[in-house]
């Protein structure tokens, strides 16, 4: 498995560092517990195409969110996770 | 059959042409009192269990491929009850002492080798908590002995005592653990299931539930045809989340790929288990002379049976760190696992919210020791509906409890396990 980086190009898998599924949205403030429980705790384990987060540490160290499928570990897209990297690359 | 020392004379003399099947391959039947989903080491014992133990003898095992064909023919074959957390302590010293009758309770030769696991230590703190470790065992009436750097040397003088940056000043003990031969566990479980009349059937791929009014599970939809049951477990490891799916449940599991590593055959080297305590490498050396050996997971999620490279370089340099010279040796075979990731590490065994529907799974890459263990209270479950004393623990709603069992302290994070 490679990674392109959109801001690096395309490296090896041991400059990055994985988080996991990018689909679960941290629960607001005020959530109540059956919420914050399924964010922590309970996972879709997708097997298939899944959009992901990974940590390019030994290169831009930008947040980058991938598509990737568990089956294959084929990757699709890479884009920079939303914040200030995704503002910039955008530009 | 029975096997003896006068069947393998018999046999031998015989040409090795006159062998019976170890087991019964079975078609399915329209109904059983228990089907228990997954052929692996823990779907087996299970099955026997249940049978021996719990005279439950209408039990099938459905198995989509081959029996063993998933993690319990790909692990690196560690047993050892060396664990630190309530619950997990008495379990796998409960099934610590399984491993050391199998042989006699299945009639088959498992390979069980209580060659001694060693994890060493390279500094003060790492020595404290392997301390601590070794005395938790002890309170709990399990073996474990603290040796100093001296001890170790004369145990294992091939190691590099020179690592200016990881030395090694000492290793934590537990002599009855070793290793075991997995494919003949699975081979012993299906041979003395298949004896008290368990139907094992492979190439039976599940792919629903069936299920009344009520929503109770009364049978599975599989590749051969729909099979009834009073109650269904599931033992299906790294395919845990997929089918719990099929009977609309989420689980708290990942699946992560673990590597499994094997060199070319050397003159016998490695006298036990070990462990570097610096990285995460661990290795024995098998009955034919390969080296062993494995370390962390590849880290993403993963159903591909396959890694990548970089855990391979890490794992090397691990084994480098402690024996330079085996960089001479070449790296034979290499291949993947799938595993059920929990979030704290531990294993669930336990009822879930689907009535006629039981699970086990979690097992993380630590379940090879945990197999006839398993299965004894997995059928205890199955048969009383009710956990063994030992799982007690092990309720799948414990992480929203809090009561969660993370011998690493890592919290709700699967990969770093
Ligand atoms: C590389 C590696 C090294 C390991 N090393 C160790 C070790 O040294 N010590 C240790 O204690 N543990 C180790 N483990 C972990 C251990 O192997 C597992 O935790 C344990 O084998 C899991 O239980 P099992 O044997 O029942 O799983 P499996 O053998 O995986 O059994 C599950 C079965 O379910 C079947 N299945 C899945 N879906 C379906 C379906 N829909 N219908 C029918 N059947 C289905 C699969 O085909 C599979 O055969 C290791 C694992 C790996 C991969
Ligand atoms: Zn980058």
């Amino acid at each position: 498995m490679r990674i392109v980086c959109p801001f690096c190009g395309e490296r090896e898998l041991g400059e990055f560092t994985y988080l996991g599924d990018a689909k679960s949205a941290r629960p607001a403030a005020g959530a109540s517990e059956d919420e914050v429980f399924d964010y922590v705790y309970m996972r879709d384990n997708v097997a298939g195409p899944m959009s992901e987060y990974w940590y390019h540490g030994g290169g831009c160290r930008a947040w980058l969110k991938v598509a990737r499928n568990t089956l294959t570990h084929e990757i699709s897209s890479v884009e920079p996770a939303a914040g200030v990297g995704a503002k910039q690359a955008a530009r | 059959m029975k096997y003896s020392i006068f069947s393998l004379a018999r046999a031998a003399f015989s040409g090795h042409k006159n062998w019976q099947r170890a087991w019964r391959d079975a078609t399915p039947k329209s109904h059983y009192d228990v089907v228990v989903i997954g052929g692996g080491g823990h779907g087996l014992a299970t099955a026997w269990f249940l049978a021996s133990e719990y005279g439950i003898r209408n039990v099938a095992v459905l198995e989509k491929g081959w029996i063993g064909s998933g993690n319990a023919g790909r692990n690196t074959t560690i047993i050892r009850s060396n664990y630190g957390l309530p619950g997990n302590t008495g379990f796998y010293e409960l099934s610590m002492k399984l491993w050391e009758r199998m042989e006699q309770d299945l009639n088959y030769n498992t390979m069980v080798s209580q060659r001694g696991v060693i994890n060493l230590y390279h500094s003060d703190a790492q020595r404290d908590a392997y301390a601590r470790r070794g005395n938790t065992m002890r309170i709990n009436g399990i073996d474990a002995e603290l040796l100093d750097l001296a001890a170790v040397r004369k145990m294992m003088p091939f190691l590099n005592f020179d690592n200016a940056r990881f030395p090694v000043q000492g290793g934590l003990l537990q002599r009855r653990g070793g290793t075991a031969r997995h494919d003949a566990v699975v081979w012993g479980y299906a041979h003395a299931a298949s004896a008290l009349g368990v139907d094992i059937i492979q190439n039976c791929e599940v792919t629903g539930f069936v299920r009344d009014g009520s929503g109770k599970v009364t049978g599975v939809e599989t590749s051969r045809g729909r099979i009834g049951a009073a109650k269904v477990g599931m033992a299906v490891a790294g395919s845990s989340s997929r089918v719990a799916a099929m009977a609309g449940m989420r689980l708290p599991i990942e699946s992560h790929v673990l590597q499994a590593f094997v060199s070319e055959a050397i003159k016998p080297l490695i006298p036990n288990v070990m462990t570097f305590g610096a990285g995460h490498f661990y290795v024995s050396q098998s009955d034919k002379g390969g080296l062993v050996f494995g370390g962390d997971i590849d880290g993403y999620n993963s159903y591909a049976q396959r890694g990548n490279l970089p855990v391979m370089e890490d794992v090397c340099e691990g084994g480098m760190a402690l024996m330079p010279m085996i960089g001479r040796i070449r790296l034979l075979r290499q291949w993947g696992g799938i595993m059920d990731m929990s979030m704290d590490g531990s294993p669930i065994i336990d009822k879930t919210p689907v009535d006629g529907l039981y699970l086990n799974a979690g097992w993380c890459y630590g379940g090879f020791k945990a197999t006839p263990g398993s299965g004894l209270v997995f059928a205890h479950l199955l048969a009383r509906d009710e956990p063994h004393k030992e799982a007690a623990r092990f309720r799948l709603d414990r992480f929203r409890r809090g009561a969660m069992i993370d011998e690493k302290g890592q919290g709700a994070q699967p990969n770093l396990h």
